[in-house]
């Protein structure tokens, strides 16, 4: 460390820095963005593997045969549910009793903080049905959870059946070491949040429930499974869940192995494999399936009933049939054989999923990136912060060095004062709070004035709360004393950065697509603007252009070009209301930390830099 | 027969309930006890017979606890049966003096054919019998006993060395270290009280053991440590894994079952290994202590395959010191071996509800063991009532017995196995039974069924949740909850609730034990008032300690065991809990409740738990290894370089960077350095 004890070369050090700055910004963002699209070209990504030894070495006979059986529970169970015109309780708990369940219900109740339109909901009102089979001479400490929803009309009817035809044949298998639970669950995601809530005996979503009468001790792992028809002609799993947690790698290996097993075309994100990485399609068909992932997983909305479980150390996945047009389908009993290997599998668990990765993207079901991987692409785009933050300090900690030896001009231009600095920075903070707490507040004040509905008025009052933000700058000005100086936007932004680069950080550790979404937007005009009169409307327009708001309306619309259901403008507009409001209902009904994260602290912080091209 | 109303504090009462239901001998004249609601309940202590069709025999004075229904003879002479009533491990009311001299009779006859020569009455004595439940759900519940006891002293001065019944190996366990009382179960699964109702006899799951030593011991602790491991030995567990940090001494959950009336707590030990896994090696060692071990008798049943074949599996070595008649002045040891196994209609793989001992064991009975002085077969009929049967049984017997069993009465189909009756023409015995209905019929909930689990989520904190039930229609009654926990689980006492209907409720005692780390436990017993038809809710928070990285089990990730939490409780019977049904029974017994029908002392053990700690990432000690050298390499290295180097203006020389430098410049046409 010779090169930092030494002043000469310390200083040779710092020129290097300041000198070349632009340019190693721009160095940085152009090797971050192309490592980060190197990772799904596939030489450069490793190929699953299973890491668990309880998953490898045995294979499992699968002798589900009760294809027919599942189709006929299908059939009543569509019957029942017709007839009471929701979930059939009663027959639920007869059927699963007279296969030799434990059987229990658990009713909940939500009410929703507005009215939620795309699911029409408001006043939630449920019941789960739960059987657990006990394992023969298990002493209750561990179990395996298989879901299926009760969904709206004639979705998933199948999934109930084949969990019911599941349940039955498990019943009379004698291997069982950890006892499995068959939970339907009403209402989807309320559903799910409610009987996990009440599982693990805690309330952090204000659901009112009854009490749980049967556990089954600790849960190791849990499918979700969702069928709407007879056949499939693939299967597709979502992993992505609450806060963009993702589930072991293991768990995902080993459907794709039971897949593989049983012949089951399966696929991630919709989309199949290709063989032909060295073309350019195969390498833009596993880009896509990745940028899927990422936007998915950076969106934090759990992709199916599995994402709940996740934040209980449940590694879990969900598992979906879809029938399309290809010719060869698949019946229920190779679905059931699919599931039943996959249980066989976990019951031989002998501790809970830990070898694997937590923390990957997957181009393909055969390959994925670790966090090893695609962290330094995400770095070299924070060195850009980290860069512009070095060259300011030295340009404020070292004024005169353009100037020779000029210390009185120094100390003429007198350090800010903390109460400049302070207050754009709690000002843009309070804005924060105001977007984060206003309008679920307000939604009631706002319907008696204007003639929206509750969700508008919530997502309209965002909205206005939003973009009455950049009207900042002009107030800022008139809290403080005096004007604006050099030095002053010059500290500004140096707390700015540090503290977006902090931000991001934290994120992208926790949640990598959402960082780096956030990282690839923000930070190249971020770390570039300034407040000169002469570019100021290019920085502001250059600004907005990058802001949270404008990032999500643009993921969208990437979101379908890459789904191949390309929309208009307007529809994206359309989907970006809803979004919004969805992002609302994620957060107060299922703890979702997106909406809070940009409100609290990605929004002002970005205001902060608006702040900046405005100063005056 | 005294009735007494006493208004002590409620703990007290309980402890002499618990107490009195401990049947010490050595204080016969009245026992009292008093039920929670305040009404007076009393005992025979004369060992009064009463008559009537339910009528019961207690003879105080010998604490003979068989958790089996036990026949005092057939019928007595006016025809009428006779029953006595168990308790679930502590009784009251030992086999009466008829029997025990009918039980000499007939080992005297069973005896005299096999000896050429007459012989003196042998001093110990071998029972077997095997109790069959069919249960409402389909499932079946088999409990073997295999009793043998022996009138003599272990401990006092001369040792003995000839045995005959009784395994040498316990006889000199019990000499060696003094043991009063020794209890010893191992377990595999759980029973499933909500639908199985009581067990005749209830363990944890894994293994548990607990021991009375003499008060002469000076060391319990030492003896504890040395008897464990030579336990280990004998029953191929690992119950040398017992050691100070799970081992408790419970201050009023366990009392000696057996003889002696010191219930010092310090000469108690009480363990649990909850991951204890049973299997055949330790059935094998637990059938070699029998004198026929599994050659004849009841034990040709025994083959492992067929009994880890099923739901449930518990068997238990209990030896207690008794009395050894009536007037009590010498001692005999007993040695009771159990075995509780649930059969699984659905795993089974039979889709018609039918039992039989051939489809249970794949063996039949041809023959009791020789040595025993009584073998029988009970089959539980009380829910298959003339007129409305449930089940077909087969091959048919008129003999019929009543016990009050855990507080119901229940009626037993009997199978003596010393008379050929049973065999019939095939001489052999398959007992069958024959469901009529197909579909499994509720049954109704048992009064004390308990629950437990871990709440939260993360792994810094969490909460044990404890759930008592009492479905008790209207009456309330206390129960003894213990706890023990591992010290790695730091319990946050002043979190210490009890719950029960939304409300409070204190406990009258609680007795906590801190624990100490890698030392001992935490033991916590309190005592809960239950109010009738509620549920009360024990939750206390903890903390997830960090292990040395040596501390952990070679499977950290699948968490730790917490072992079951006891329930001791005196329970008010099912029989007394109908008011109103008066049916079958002469009036003049329904006005008060009778003393054994009204309670009776119950056991219950909650699922053990499992708890996730935060565990390193064993795999990567390379990697932080690594990372760990360069922190300290680059970080402090260049702190201490900056600390301690002197500076000094020096000139600058013509360095190899200068020079880089100029000739950089020189070619930007800057002028040099």
């Amino acid at each position: 460390m010779g090169l930092l004890s030494d002043p000469n070369r310390r200083r040779a050090l710092t020129s290097l820095v300041t000198r070349l700055n632009t340019p190693l910004c721009v160095l940085c963002y152009l090797v971050g963005v192309s490592w980060f699209m190197g990772l799904a070209f596939e030489p450069f990504m490793l190929r699953t593997y299973m890491s668990e030894n309880a998953m490898g070495s045995t294979m499992v006979e699968e002798r589900f045969v009760f294809g027919e059986r599942a189709i006929s529970y299908t059939r009543e169970f569509a019957g029942q549910k017709k007839k009471t015109g929701g979930m059939p309780v009663d027959w639920l708990v007869k059927t699963m009793k007279s296969r030799g369940l434990e059987v229990y219900t658990q009713s909940f109740s939500q009410t929703l903080p507005f009215p939620d339109e795309v699911k029409e909901r408001y006043m939630v009102r449920g019941t789960n049905v739960y059987g657990i089979l006990r394992a023969p001479r298990g002493p209750r400490t561990e179990s395996i959870v298989l879901s299926a929803p009760c969904s709206e009309g004639n979705n998933n009817n199948q999934a109930v059946g084949l969990l019911l035809a599941l349940a039955s044949y498990f019943r009379s298998q004698i291997y069982w070491a950890k006892d499995i639970i068959f939970l339907v669950n009403e209402h989807d995601l309320i559903g799910t949040e409610a009987w996990l809530e009440a599982y693990h005996d805690v309330n952090m979503t204000g659901l009112r429930s009854s009490p749980m009468q049967g556990r089954a001790g600790a849960i190791q792992a849990a499918l979700s499974l969702e069928l709407s028809s007879d056949v499939i002609t693939s299967m597709d799993v979502a992993l992505e869940g609450l806060n963009g947690q993702l589930p072991n790698l293991d768990l995902v290996n080993l459907f794709y192995a039971f897949c593989q097993k049983t012949g089951v075309l399966c696929t991630i994100q919709g989309k199949l494999q290709r063989n032909d990485w060295d073309t350019l399609p195969g390498y833009t068909h596993s880009l896509s399936t990745m940028l899927l992932m990422v936007l998915k997983q950076g969106s934090g909305r759990p992709q199916g009933d599995h994402g709940l479980f996740l934040r209980y150390h449940i590694e879990a996945v969900t598992m979906r049939g879809i029938n399309s047009f290809r010719q060869y389908k698949f019946d229920m009993m190779t679905v059931g054989k699919l599931i039943e290997g996959m249980f066989r599998k976990l019951n031989n668990l002998l501790e809970r999923f830990h070898q694997s990765y937590f923390f990957y993207l997957m181009p393909s079901l055969t390959r994925f990136v670790s966090i090893g991987y695609y962290m330094p692409a995400f770095g070299f785009l924070a060195l850009i912060l980290v860069l512009r933050a070095l060259d300011l300090w030295v340009q404020l900690s070292d004024p005169a060095r353009a100037l020779d030896d000029g210390v009185s001009e120094g100390e003429q231009d007198s350090s800010p004062s903390l109460l400049s600095l302070a207050t754009p920075v709690i000002i843009c903070h309070l804005t924060g709070l105001a977007l984060y707490f206003l309008p679920v507040l307000s939604q009631e004040m706002a319907i008696q004035h204007f003639p929206v509905s509750e969700t508008e008025a919530v997502v309209l009052t965002a909205i206005a709360i939003y973009v009455a933000g950049l009207a900042l700058p002009h107030n800022t000005h008139r809290v403080l004393s005096g004007v604006g100086t050099e030095r002053g936007w010059r500290s500004l932004k140096l707390f700015s950065l540090l503290y977006l680069a902090v931000l991001l950080g934290c994120t992208t550790l926790i949640n990598f697509s959402l960082g780096f979404i956030l990282a690839v937007t923000m930070i190249p005009v971020t770390a570039f603007i300034q407040p000169h009169r002469s570019s100021k409307v290019l920085h502001g327009v250059a600004l907005i252009l990058v802001s949270p708001a404008t990032t999500l309306l643009l993921s969208i619309y990437l979101y379908h070009e890459l789904i191949e259901y390309p929309i208009s403008l307007l529809e994206c507009w359309q989907h970006f209301l809803t979004a919004v409001s969805q992002g609302i209902l994620d957060h107060h009904l299922y703890g979702s930390l997106l909406y809070p994260l940009i409100a609290l602290f990605i929004y002002p912080c970005w205001l902060q830099f608006w702040n900046i091209v405005f100063w005056k | 027969m005294a009735i007494h109303r006493v208004g002590v504090a409620v703990f007290v009462l309980v402890a002499t309930a618990i107490l009195a239901a401990e049947s010490e001998p050595n204080q016969v004249e009245s026992e009292k006890l008093q039920d929670v609601s305040g009404e007076a309940v009393f005992s025979d202590a004369e060992g009064g017979f009463k008559t009537g069709d339910g009528a019961s025999i207690t003879v105080p004075g010998q604490a003979e606890a068989p958790p089996h229904p036990v026949e005092t003879g057939q019928a007595d002479s006016a025809g009428r049966r006779v029953s006595i009533e168990v308790g679930s491990d502590r009784v009251k009311q030992p086999v009466a003096d008829e029997e025990l001299e009918n039980l000499q009779a007939e080992f005297d006859l069973q005896d005299a054919p096999q000896q050429s020569e007459p012989v003196p009455t042998p001093r110990d004595h071998f029972a077997e019998e095997l109790v069959i439940r069919p249960l409402l759900s389909g499932d079946i519940y088999t409990s073997f006993q295999f009793r043998t006891r022996w009138d003599t002293d272990l401990h006092r001065g001369k040792k003995v060395s000839h045995y005959r019944l009784f395994p040498k190996s316990l006889g000199q366990v019990i000499s060696k270290f003094s043991v009063r009382e020794l209890h010893i179960s191992f377990t595999q699964g759980f029973w499933r009280t909500a639908q199985w109702g009581q067990p005749l006899l209830s363990a944890p799951p894994g293994a548990e053991l607990w021991v009375w030593f003499q008060d002469s011991v000076a060391d319990v602790d030492g003896a504890w440590r040395e008897l464990t491991s030579v336990l280990s030995g004998i029953f191929c567990a690992s119950l040398n894994f017992i050691d100070s940090t799970n081992t408790v001494q419970p201050s009023a959950s366990f009392k000696p079952m057996g003889l002696g009336n010191v219930t010092e707590q310090r000469f108690l030990r009480y363990a649990v290994l909850p991951r204890e896994i049973v299997c055949t090696e330790n059935l094998t060692p637990w059938k070699k202590l029998l004198p026929c071990e599994s050659q004849a008798g009841l034990a040709v049943l025994l083959k492992s395959e067929k009994l880890f074949h099923s739901s449930y599996h518990s068997q238990a070595v209990h030896i207690r010191p008794v009395c050894k008649d009536t007037a009590c002045r010498e001692t005999s040891w007993e040695l009771s071996q159990t075995l509780g196994i649930v059969f699984d209609l659905h795993a089974s793989g039979q889709s018609k509800r039918e039992w039989s001992l051939f489809k249970m064991f794949s063996r039949t009975l041809t023959e009791p063991c020789p040595l025993a002085s009584s073998s029988k077969v009970y089959v539980d009929v009380t829910d298959n009532p003339l007129g409305e049967e449930l089940f077909d049984l087969s091959p048919a017997v008129s003999l019929q017995t009543q016990a009050v069993v855990l507080g119901d009465r229940r009626t037993f189909t009997v199978y003596d196995l010393l008379t050929p009756e049973p065999y019939g023409p095939t001489r052999s015995l398959n007992i069958l039974l024959k469901w009529r209905q197909q579909d499994s019929v509720d049954m109704q909930r048992p009064v004390l069924h308990t629950e437990r689990y871990v709440s939260g989520y993360g792994l810094q904190t969490g909460e044990i949740n404890t759930l008592l039930y009492n479905s008790h229609p209207f009456r309330a009654f206390p129960v003894l909850l213990m706890e023990t926990v591992p010290w790695y689980l730091r319990l946050y006492i002043h979190t210490l609730t009890v719950q029960s209907k939304g409300k409070e409720n204190k406990p009258s005692y609680i007795h906590y034990l801190p624990s100490k780390d890698r030392q001992r436990p935490h033991l916590l017993e309190m005592l809960v008032q239950l109010p009738p038809h509620s549920v009360t809710k024990v939750t206390v928070q903890f903390e997830r300690a960090l292990l040395k990285w040596t501390e952990y089990t070679p499977d950290p990730n699948h968490g730790f065991y917490v072992s079951s939490s006891v329930v001791s409780a005196m329970v008010p019977s099912v029989v007394a809990m109908d008011t109103n049904s008066t049916e079958g029974r002469p009036l003049f017994t329904t006005l008060f409740h009778s003393t054994e029908e009204s309670s009776y002392f119950m056991r219950v053990y909650s699922e053990p738990l499992l708890v996730n700690l935060p565990t390193p990432d064993f795999s990567m000690p390379y990697n932080v290894i690594c990372l760990t050298c360069t922190v300290v390499a680059v970080g402090y290295g260049s702190l201490y370089n900056l600390l301690t180097r002197t500076f000094q203006v020096e000139e600058p020389s013509g360095g190899l960077t200068k020079r880089l430098a100029n000739v950089i410049r020189r070619l930007r046409g800057v002028p040099a350095l």
